[in-house]
């Protein structure tokens, strides 16, 4: 047997367990299922592509890092991306979100974020176009790594900066006040208040860390395999089924649930064929909610 | 009654409610004297722990003041109430059940300097050596009367200047009742305000220096806790209800 499928899998599920983080957080804390988040994954991508290309108007070309397909304008590029991912979601939230869930109805946040993911891709497609674009179109070689298993120096790359991502997600949440009120916040947002934490800090801090690790995750499939317009709503439901599979709210849970995404994904295409790819998050979904609602690492005490 | 000095604590005609047009707090006054314990009672259905919460910055307010020592923070946030030196436990769901009771403390410390923080768990563990001994445990899984001690401490960590309580003895067992109250005792003659809101009428009394009695949104009646039981106003107040107290 090809084992192929489990490094193609564990790289599609940790992009999509680092997408997961946000929506998990957005739900435990701002309390609804946001489905413009894929597309702050696309905002983010095309965002950084702008920056890399007003970097290379400013500087010219440069080479890229070693046996990588990019060079430090697209890491430079990434970071700002994600601040204006961030800017992105704070602004919608300022301009939608914040005024509909102070009528206190999560259903009517959750249309709107409907509404909100379809206005936001049309912009996308309005200013980009809706064909595919790359941040590069260089061939990179698959390097053997034995098992039969090859993968490219861009694929290496990724899944580490999303290990680095994600522990460092992991001790900020455990370890930092702002973690720590996030935490409490979701657990029970009236005590938050009580015991002096200020919780329109904790709602701003959620749609930070989110926003901007789903420019992260964005620009990772952009490098790894293309920018689309409709990026983030195809990995909308995969990213969806890690936040539940994991446990709503828990950020490892997120992690693993999307990992498990990615190897049932890829192992499906590998055994079953590829046009059963997109069920298998469904199948997936539906399992765990019927089995364990709460998901791996989630609590059903509130 | 006369009043002393200005009270630590000066609420004056406070309406709230959670709904605009439908007040459950309909004008309600009291006051607490530095190192006082203020005891509000009243039957089922009075408003008493809307009240307290209005006060703690819960419940909008629409109309009258709460002043701490002199400041008007009526409309303030809650978040800014506790730095401002007003402190509240409320009576369920007081604790964070998923984080430890360490973790309890730290989130509650983050109104304080950092440097301070550590300093103040100590204390908190110093002060409740029960808690100490279970510091990495999930808060959850405390007994309800150790949860209620968490609850306290997490409140005194800021060391407030009051110390509001909704009912503490809520769901607990005489014995912990006893322990509750004993602790609030000693934490008054630390020189805290506390203004306590109780069914348990008679253990909150004896414990209590002023009383007061809510009925309708409104305070009714007010008087020295030690002899305000054996009023016959409050036993009308309370329609018959004061046997089952």
């Amino acid at each position: 047997m090809n084992l192929q499928f489990i490094a193609d899998g564990l790289i599609s599920g940790s992009l999509i367990g680092l997408g997961a983080i946000g929506i998990t957080l957005t739900y435990s804390i701002l309390r609804f299922s946001n489905f413009a988040h894929g597309d702050f994954m696309a905002w983010g991508a095309y965002g950084t592509l702008s920056v890399v290309a007003a970097i290379g108007a400013l500087v010219g070309t440069t080479a890229p890092i070693g046996a990588l397909s990019f060079g430090w304008p697209l890491i430079l590029a990434a970071i700002i991306g994600m601040m204006l991912t961030a800017c992105l979601a704070l602004l919608l939230d300022w301009l939608l979100f914040a005024r509909l869930r102070d009528r206190g109805q999560s259903i009517i946040v959750v249309m709107a974020s409907f509404g909100a993911s379809m206005a936001l891709r049309s912009l996308l497609e309005f200013i980009f176009t809706s064909s595919p674009t790359y941040f590069s179109r260089g061939i990179q070689m698959a390097i053997p790594i034995g098992l039969g298993i090859r993968v490219t120096p861009d694929q290496m790359v990724m899944l580490a900066t999303t290990i680095i991502l994600v522990t460092g997600m992991h001790l900020f949440m455990q370890r930092s006040q702002t973690g720590r009120e996030m935490r409490a916040y979701s657990q029970n947002p009236a005590l938050a208040r009580v015991v002096g934490i200020d919780t329109a800090r904790v709602v701003r801090a959620t749609w930070i860390i989110g926003a901007a690790l789903a420019c992260a995750a964005g620009v990772m499939v952009g490098i790894l395999v293309q920018i689309r317009p409709l990026m983030g709503l195809d990995l909308l439901l995969p990213m969806f089924a890690a936040a539940i599979l994991g446990g709503i709210g828990s950020v490892p849970g997120a992690v693993l649930g999307g990992l498990i995404i990615g190897l049932s994904e890829a192992a499906a295409v590998q055994l079953i064929g590829a046009e059963w790819r997109a069920a298998i998050a469904f199948a997936i979904l539906m399992a765990v909610l019927l089995v364990r609602p709460m998901g791996l690492f989630g609590r059903a005490e509130r | 009654m006369s009043i002393p000095t200005s009270p630590i604590l000066d609420v004056r005609g406070l309406i709230a409610g959670y709904e605009p047009g439908l007040s459950i707090v309909k004008g309600a006054s009291i006051h607490a004297d530095e190192k006082e314990i203020v005891v509000i009672l009243g039957p089922n259905g009075a408003g008493k722990s809307s009240f307290i919460k209005a006060i703690a910055g819960l419940v909008p307010v629409t109309g009258g003041q709460v002043l701490l020592d002199g400041q008007d923070i009526t409309y303030g946030a809650a978040h800014l109430r506790v730095r401002q030196g007003l402190a509240f436990v409320p009576q369920t769901e007081n604790i964070f059940p998923l984080m430890t009771v360490e973790e309890n403390l730290r989130v509650a410390g983050g109104v304080l300097p950092k440097s301070e923080v550590q300093g103040r768990i100590d204390e908190t563990f110093t002060m409740f050596p029960d808690l100490a001994r279970q510091r990495k445990l999930a808060a959850g899984a405390l007994s309800g009367g150790q949860r209620q001690m968490l609850a306290v401490g997490r409140a005194l960590i800021v060391h407030p200047r009051v110390l509001m309580l909704d009912e503490p003895s809520a769901g607990l067992s005489p014995k912990f009742v006893e322990m509750v109250f004993a602790r609030l005792s000693e934490i008054r003659r630390a020189g805290l305000t506390i203004v306590l809101v109780e069914q348990n009428a008679r253990a909150a009394l004896a414990i209590g220096d002023r009383a007061y009695v809510l009925v309708e949104g409104r305070e009714a009646h007010e008087g020295a806790a030690a002899t305000l039981w054996d009023d016959p106003v409050v036993a009308e107040l309370y329609l018959g209800q004061r046997r089952h107290a």
